[in-house]
């Protein structure tokens, strides 16, 4: 793109500081979010990301489980979450979790990604349990699990502080936290749509505590529900503030809100173009955040491969039985094989690295 | 020249060659190939709208002869499945789409091996003494069957169509416009010459018709510029086509093993058909095969028309692919773009505006 079209557009300043590797304001950041021209922005991102991982594209070879639906919080967004005795409620017992993990034995899966509700009486012990006896099960994996939301749930429910919870999770096995339940930090959004969940200032404090610990995190956002573009903004502001000040996000994952069987009925799906622009200026306000995740079972693996030049460097992984985004309507397939996902950052014009939680590179032999 | 000139070269509308187009189509970077496209769309059609049309593919039979190995959608004669509609199934599926708003079917077959070519002509007078609607029907292959089995020629043909009823001749069954492609994929049907010759013979009795590509399965980059060349040649000539509609292969359910396209080879292919179909005027998004989202992208990339409602599609969801969209999803996907939506006809006229359905 030449600088006549960002002169065109009003962005000159943003493209210069872009171009020298300068932070860009929350103010700039709007301004972004209000430039007609996806392709502009996307550009501008595509810059930095080329910048910072070339043509690499990273995916993971990884599983999900959900070990429970069942959910004190009932956020109006989410079509995953039941009240404990719902006809439609479940809950693994470690076992069950043991199986799942042991199903797929012979798989090369590096990470096992483990989320579940804010469920009410199930013990900490059964969370330490299920990590261990994974950790025994497959020592080479890395467990990603536990919202920042489910250890400060788990830290009320078990009278202790969520700095004991960490330790105590790590002790068993826990090598990172995913991102989740940051959804927008705004305490105007919250009150409407999860009132009952942890704060976002409560989020990002879980999270901080964590990283200080040496225990990496990633960050989501959910957008596309009722946020302004500017809550958008703060949101990336407050995670970049805190990366800052800790360096310990690892991967941001911007996820586009699934209205299907939700509370919000008269949210329309987000579409693709605010998805890709969303991505950049997620990439453009994140400059100390190394990786954006295009999480293809929110955007669709077609979208997700697009995004690829619109700052997103993280293609997810193979994810076996994805149960949250599909509950609510999300239209994508249910898992991709790593030919699969190889094939199409390669025809992208990526060149595919499969790496581990932390991304680093995984060496097969 | 360098592809950093040849993009600015062809967003200003000038000509490419076959070299400079694969020069672009293999060298220019995603971005400056999306910006060139999309200039050009602009300096075609400066107003900022979308055009969609309110129609339905109605399949008249699935029985066909042909066995072309990407479709999953036809039936042999002798093999269980297959249809031939009854006027009644027909005229319900007219009525209703003249319910939703529509203005046109889109009606195509199979070839049919005994069928008459007065049992279409029956078929058009049937619709047009009922109903005001405009029949887009009979791609060139079936035209060339039809032209066949009667033992008449396609100029013939054409002219009997037009006189019972037909309005213009949808673009289909053009695959790939270059017969070493169509010997491997589609052996019994018509050859590109044959396909290019009813579309000129259509152009020159006034009726307008539409092209299409459907690419990724067995050709190579360049016959997808080849065909893109004859296309042009062809309009340079006649002028007769109203639009371009290039589509992905779906491979689900068909004799052809491969992957899809993916979205980024698409926009790609996309940008570089509105820049080689200079003398086009409209460019189509096919939201059917690639979803929505990438759709709603590809309106960045050279598409200034989102296409048709498809209140019925039948051969893409035969390969496995199901994406739907109302008319009011269409409109939202189109001005949440940035554009204006409009509802078109077929020759891309506009539709009464009286604002419908800003509900």
């Amino acid at each position: 793109m030449d600088t006549k079209l960002f002169k065109e557009l009003g962005l000159e300043d943003i493209h210069g500081k872009i171009q020298a590797g300068e932070r860009i304001s929350v103010e700039e950041g709007e301004r972004l979010f209000a430039c007609p021209n996806v392709l502009a922005v996307g550009s501008l991102a595509h810059l930095v990301r080329r910048r910072m991982h070339g043509d690499a594209a990273y995916y993971v070879v990884n599983q999900h489980i959900n070990y429970s639906n069942v959910c004190v919080n009932g956020c109006r967004f989410c079509a995953f979450g039941r009240k404990k005795g719902d006809s439609l409620a479940f809950e693994l017992n470690v076992d069950d979790i043991l199986n799942k993990v042991k199903a797929r034995t012979d798989d090369p899966i590096t990470e096992v990604h483990i989320v579940g509700g804010c469920h009410p009486d199930l013990p900490f012990s059964f969370y330490e349990e299920a990590l261990r006896r994974i950790k025994t099960l497959r020592p080479e994996i890395r467990i990603k699990a536990f919202t920042a939301v489910e250890i400060a749930h788990f830290a009320k429910l078990e009278g202790i502080s969520t700095r004991e919870v960490l330790t105590r999770l790590k002790a068993a096995g826990l090598d990172m936290l995913p991102g989740g339940g940051a959804e927008v930090f705004s305490t105007r959004i919250r009150a409407l749509l999860c009132p009952e969940k942890l704060s976002g200032q409560g989020w990002l404090d879980v999270a901080r505590e964590a990283h200080q610990m040496g225990i990496k995190t990633n960050a989501t956002m959910l957008y596309g529900h009722l946020e302004t573009e500017r809550e958008r903004i703060e949101h990336l502001d407050a995670l970049r503030r805190l990366q800052d000040e800790t360096g310990g996000l690892v991967c941001f994952i911007p996820l586009p809100f699934q209205p299907a069987n939700t509370q919000i009925k008269d949210a329309q799906p987000t579409t693709g173009v605010e998805d890709l622009k969303t991505m950049a200026v997620s990439r453009l306000m994140l400059d100390n955040v190394p990786h954006i995740k295009a999480y293809w079972v929110m955007l669709t693996v077609k979208l997700a491969q697009v995004a690829l030049y619109f700052g997103a460097d993280d293609f997810d992984g193979t994810v076996i039985e994805e149960k949250i985004g599909h509950m609510a309507g999300a239209e994508s397939e249910q898992a991709l094989t790593r030919r699969k996902l190889e094939r199409i950052i390669r025809e992208g014009g990526f060149r595919p690295v499969e790496r581990d939680c932390f991304f680093n590179a995984v060496k097969r032999g | 020249m360098e592809t950093g000139r040849l993009l600015e070269k062809a967003a200003l509308g000038e000509r490419l060659s076959i070299d400079e187009a694969a020069d672009i189509y293999g060298q220019a970077d995603f971005f400056g190939l999306g910006q060139a496209a999309h200039s050009l769309r602009l300096r075609k059609h400066p107003d900022p709208v979308v055009t969609y049309v309110v129609d339905r593919n109605i399949n008249y039979s699935n029985i066909c002869v042909c066995g072309c190995r990407f479709c999953a959608f036809f039936r042999a004669p002798d093999q269980e499945g297959g249809y031939v509609l009854s006027r009644e199934d027909l005229a319900g599926k007219i009525e209703e789409t003249l319910g939703l708003g529509g203005t046109q079917i889109l009606m195509q077959g199979g070839h049919h091996p005994t069928l008459p070519l007065s049992f279409y002509e029956e078929m058009l007078r049937f619709i047009k003494d009922r109903y005001p609607i405009h029949i887009h029907a009979f791609s060139p292959p079936e035209i060339v069957h039809f032209a066949r089995l009667e033992g008449v020629d396609v100029g013939t043909v054409i002219d009997r169509l037009r006189a019972a009823g037909l309005d213009s001749i949808p673009g289909g069954g053009a695959e790939i416009l270059v017969d070493s492609v169509r010997k491997a994929v589609s052996p019994n049907k018509c050859s590109a010459s044959e396909w290019l010759g009813v579309m000129e013979e259509a152009h020159r009795q006034g009726m307008r018709t539409t092209a299409t590509m459907m690419f990724g399965h067995e050709e190579e980059p360049c016959h997808r510029l080849e065909h893109l060349l004859a296309l042009r040649e062809l309009q340079d000539r006649t002028g007769g086509f109203t639009a371009f509609i290039p589509w992905a292969f779906q491979p689900g359910n068909t004799s052809i093993r491969r992957s899809p396209e993916t979205a980024v080879s698409y926009l790609r292919l996309l940008a570089v058909s509105r820049l080689v179909l200079d003398n086009f005027d409209n460019v189509q998004a096919s939201w059917v095969t690639m979803g929505p989202k990438v759709a709603q992208l590809a309106l960045q990339f050279g598409a200034n028309d989102f296409g048709s409602t498809m209140i019925e599609e039948n051969v893409v969801a035969a390969a496995g692919v199901h994406f739907r969209l109302s008319v009011r999803e269409i409109r939202r996907i189109i001005e949440a773009a940035g554009f204006k939506p409009r509802q078109r006809t077929m020759a891309y006229g506009p539709v009464e505006e009286s604002d419908r359905d800003q509900s």
